[in-house]
């Protein structure tokens, strides 16, 4: 084809798909080989493209000078919808919502300098979690790089260390490929944010669009199958141990392996464990969960890590806030790690048995290869555990300060709330909550921002979440604080027509600071009063209610115990709009068990200055 | 702590030295000597870093540059089934009176003088870290106006190559 100015929309027969079957390309860059039936696109065309080809529902983010050629043939794109957010972190956030509620790739848009770096904090925290985001990114012109031209920023620099791989494109011919790499690379292995930067003339630049292209990732193959005979030492553990406990991360829900751990457990009896990461990849209600271990994981959690003979770790990490002081952790347990990055075994705790894989195929493979020796071994170890189950259950002590107690709206949130009803959280006191009060029963049902800890996640990930289950309500629960982070997205989701709905539990504080400021700081409150109480000398700032109807929203307001089901039940029948409840809840509300920061596992409290009595663990 | 010397296979990609670079600084890894070069195929550079660690960290430092998308193999050549050598200039005073004692001390090193001026030789040496050393040592008294060194190149020793490049170049 030669040179068109407007390049044209391919016909029917020049937009199939090419087979994969090449006739003996000449040699030379790919492009050179193109089919003479290859449509030539510009390289903004070919990004919507190849977009379209890869399946992409959604896009989420903001244009701008250098991605502006990019946004020309969206407009017209009927399988692409673009999502105009209000800031590019919500870009960023709403993709990985849509990414952890849909098991697809999550997609972000935004243009160069500034639109680039505020997608900074989203690939970081996609990156700590492993989720699946393809960033694309207009950069300036060619020729300006490294002049320091406007809106110049170089995000593949600042970017290499948060995501998992990065692009920056130099030649429009290779846009099919590197997008197909990058969403490749993204969703496979252990997942998470590949960044693709595209200068503005590229954007302009005609090229053959050829369809599939041909990947060229050498370097990339990450192991999936795990090595038979580690499966059998693991499952031969498993049958000796007298203590074991299945420690569940995030991988499992990644690898979508919750069946074949549900059948793990029940063919061990093991008891099993779900940290913040894998909440509901393992039921709540089934009666060998122990709950969330970690700092403030339950009592039995944290002690079946501690008094285990065998950890079988099932794409878990050994974070500091699950292991507290690594020198005392788990002091006794032999370690069998499975993981499919295998720089994450051995990296904070030496495994025993190491098994790079899948969790899918190891957990089937373990399930295959395990003889069940009879449960009695296991009498003594569920005689403690449930014993501790029983003294020490998750709970709080209401504050007599005459305002609601902030877990019991929490709890009351998740006893009314619509079966398959996925959650949302933003960072801190009402994350730990949610987590621990609210039950889940399916994997992707809680979706929060566990490595990096970013305030201001909740609804963001939640617009990006419904927008990927419409079918399904969507509940954020943020604090105070983290709502005023990012509630700009609300009015993307009023007109847009994402009707979330979002609980502030609002204690008029920065909960989780306060907290440790009362602890560890001597009350001394400095710089966590929010002022968004209502009090006799000042008004509420922001009246939480005035600013959901000013984002086009419903608000809703509930300031006494009394109201708090009723107001649940108006927000759940809402269903064509976002709805906003301001919960006005107590300030001195503290999140227990606590394992302090930086000390041993054995030193957890169940409530301040509450010890668990672990005396009778000798009986073990 | 000790040395270990990594030949790392890695496309040759703008911005592979800076993601290996920025994985070490990241990680808390110390670097105590790079060298980048081409190998026999245009499109794969091989990477020669000698770090400086614990051989847990190691193990740690060798699984995450596998992670890098661009990196294709990573071997720890050790030194006594290797080849490992630097590169040293090094500027030397050397008057009338002492230039034949400079000389006679470069002979004993291998060195080639590279630039001579009535004051000063220049020597080009090239040995393993202890040679260079042991020759900085003997030049010493006679005043080292300045030098300059290369990283450690090494491979390993015998028939075998560290890997058949062509398994990783696309044939296009």
């Amino acid at each position: 084809m030669s040179t068109p100015v407007k390049a044209p929309k391919p016909g029917p027969q020049a937009a199939k798909a090419q087979p994969a079957t090449p006739k003996a390309p000449k040699p030379g860059p790919p492009h050179q080989s193109t089919p003479a039936a290859a449509p030539v696109l510009t390289g903004a065309q070919a990004v919507v493209k190849a977009l379209e080809e890869l399946g992409v529902e959604a896009v989420f983010g903001i244009p701008g000078g250098t991605i502006l050629p990019a946004y020309d043939p969206l407009l017209d794109s009927v399988k692409v919808r673009h999502v105009l957010v209000r800031h590019e972190q919500g870009a960023g956030h709403a993709a990985a919502g849509y990414a952890q509620a849909t098991g697809k790739v999550g997609v972000c848009m935004a243009t160069s300098g500034p639109g680039a770096t505020n997608l900074v904090t989203p690939l970081a925290d996609a990156h700590m979690d492993s989720v699946p985001v393809v960033a694309i990114t207009g950069q300036v012109v060619s020729t300006a790089i490294g002049t320091d031209a406007f809106q110049e920023a170089d995000i593949v620099g600042i970017t290499m260390p948060i995501t998992k791989h990065s692009y920056l494109i130099r030649d429009a011919a290779e846009i099919p490929r590197v997008l197909a790499e990058a969403f490749h690379v993204a969703a496979t292995g252990r997942p998470g944010p590949v960044l693709v930067d595209i200068p503005k003339d590229i954007l302009n630049t005609p090229a053959p669009f050829v369809w599939p292209p041909r990947m060229d990732l050498p370097g990339y193959k990450p192991t999936t199958q795990p090595h038979g005979k580690q499966i059998r030492e693991a499952a031969a553990l498993i049958a000796e141990s007298r203590r074991p406990v299945l420690y569940v991360g995030g991988g499992v829900v990644k690898a979508g392996a919750h069946a074949e751990l549900l059948e793990l457990a029940e063919l061990t009896g093991a008891p099993v464990i779900t940290t913040l990461m894998a909440r509901g990849a393992f039921p709540d209600s089934h009666e060998q969960h122990l709950g969330m271990p970690g700092m403030h994981g339950t009592v039995p959690a944290v002690h079946s890590l501690q008094k285990a003979d065998l950890i079988v770790a099932l794409g878990a990490r050994f974070d500091d806030r699950v292991t507290g002081k690594l020198d005392t952790f788990a002091p006794e347990a032999k370690i069998v790690h499975v993981d499919i990055d295998p720089a994450e075994i051995g990296k904070n705790r030496e495994a025993d048995v190491p098994i790079v894989g899948d969790c899918k195929a190891a957990l089937a493979a373990m399930v295959e290869a395990y003889a069940d020796p009879g449960r009695e071994r296991l009498k003594a170890w569920w005689e403690t555990l449930n014993d501790l189950r029983e003294r020490y259950p998750l709970g709080w002590t209401d504050i007599d300060d005459g305002l609601t107690s902030p877990q019991y709206v929490i709890k009351r949130l998740g006893e009314l709330a619509e079966e398959g009803t996925i959650w949302t959280t933003g960072v801190g006191q009402h994350q730990m909550w949610a987590s621990q009060f609210i039950a889940y029963e399916h994997p992707g049902t809680f979706l929060n921002s566990g490595g990096l800890g970013t305030m201001g996640y909740a609804v963001p990930a939640a617009m990006g979440a419904k927008l990927g289950r419409m079918d399904r309500p969507v509940w954020a629960i943020d604090g105070d604080g983290c709502f005023q982070m990012t509630n700009q997205e609300l009015a993307t989701c009023a007109i847009e027509g994402i009707p979330i709905k979002v609980a502030v539990i609002n204690n008029g504080n920065l909960g989780m600071v306060r907290q440790w400021q009362t602890l560890f700081y001597g009350q001394r409150y400095s710089n966590t009063d929010l002022g968004t109480h209502h009090s006799e000398d000042s008004p509420r700032v922001p009246d939480f209610v005035k600013l959901a109807e000013a984002l086009g929203c419903v608000g809703l307001r509930c300031d006494t115990v009394d109201e708090v089901d009723e107001v649940i039940r108006q927000a759940n029948a809402i269903d064509d709009r976002p709805v906003v409840v301001d919960f006005t809840v107590g300030p001195d509300a503290m999140v227990w068990p606590m394992v302090p920061a930086g000390v041993s596992n054995d030193e957890i409290l169940y409530a301040r200055d509450v010890r668990p009595n672990f005396d009778d663990e000798e009986s073990i | 702590m000790s040395i270990h010397t990594l030949s790392v296979l890695v496309e040759n990609k703008p911005g592979v030295l800076a993601r290996v670079a920025a994985l070490f600084s990241r990680r808390g890894f110390n670097i105590d000597s790079l060298a980048v070069g081409e190998t026999e195929h245009p499109g794969v550079s091989r990477i020669t870093i000698v770090v400086d660690v614990e051989v847990g960290s190691l193990e740690q430092v060798t699984k995450q540059l596998n992670k890098l998308i661009h990196v294709l193999k990573i071997v720890e050549l050790e030194a006594d089934s290797s080849v490992q050598r630097e590169l040293l200039l090094v500027k030397v005073r050397a008057e009338a009176a002492t230039r034949s004692q400079v000389v006679a001390a470069a002979n004993l090193f291998k060195a080639r003088s590279v630039d001579v001026t009535p004051d000063t030789v220049t020597f080009e040496v090239t040995g393993n870290s202890d040679k260079i050393e042991s020759f900085l040592e003997v030049l010493e008294p006679f005043g080292i106006k300045e030098l300059v060194q290369s990283g450690t190149v090494a491979l390993g020793r015998g028939a075998k190559s560290m890997a058949s490049l062509s398994r990783y170049v696309t044939p296009s």
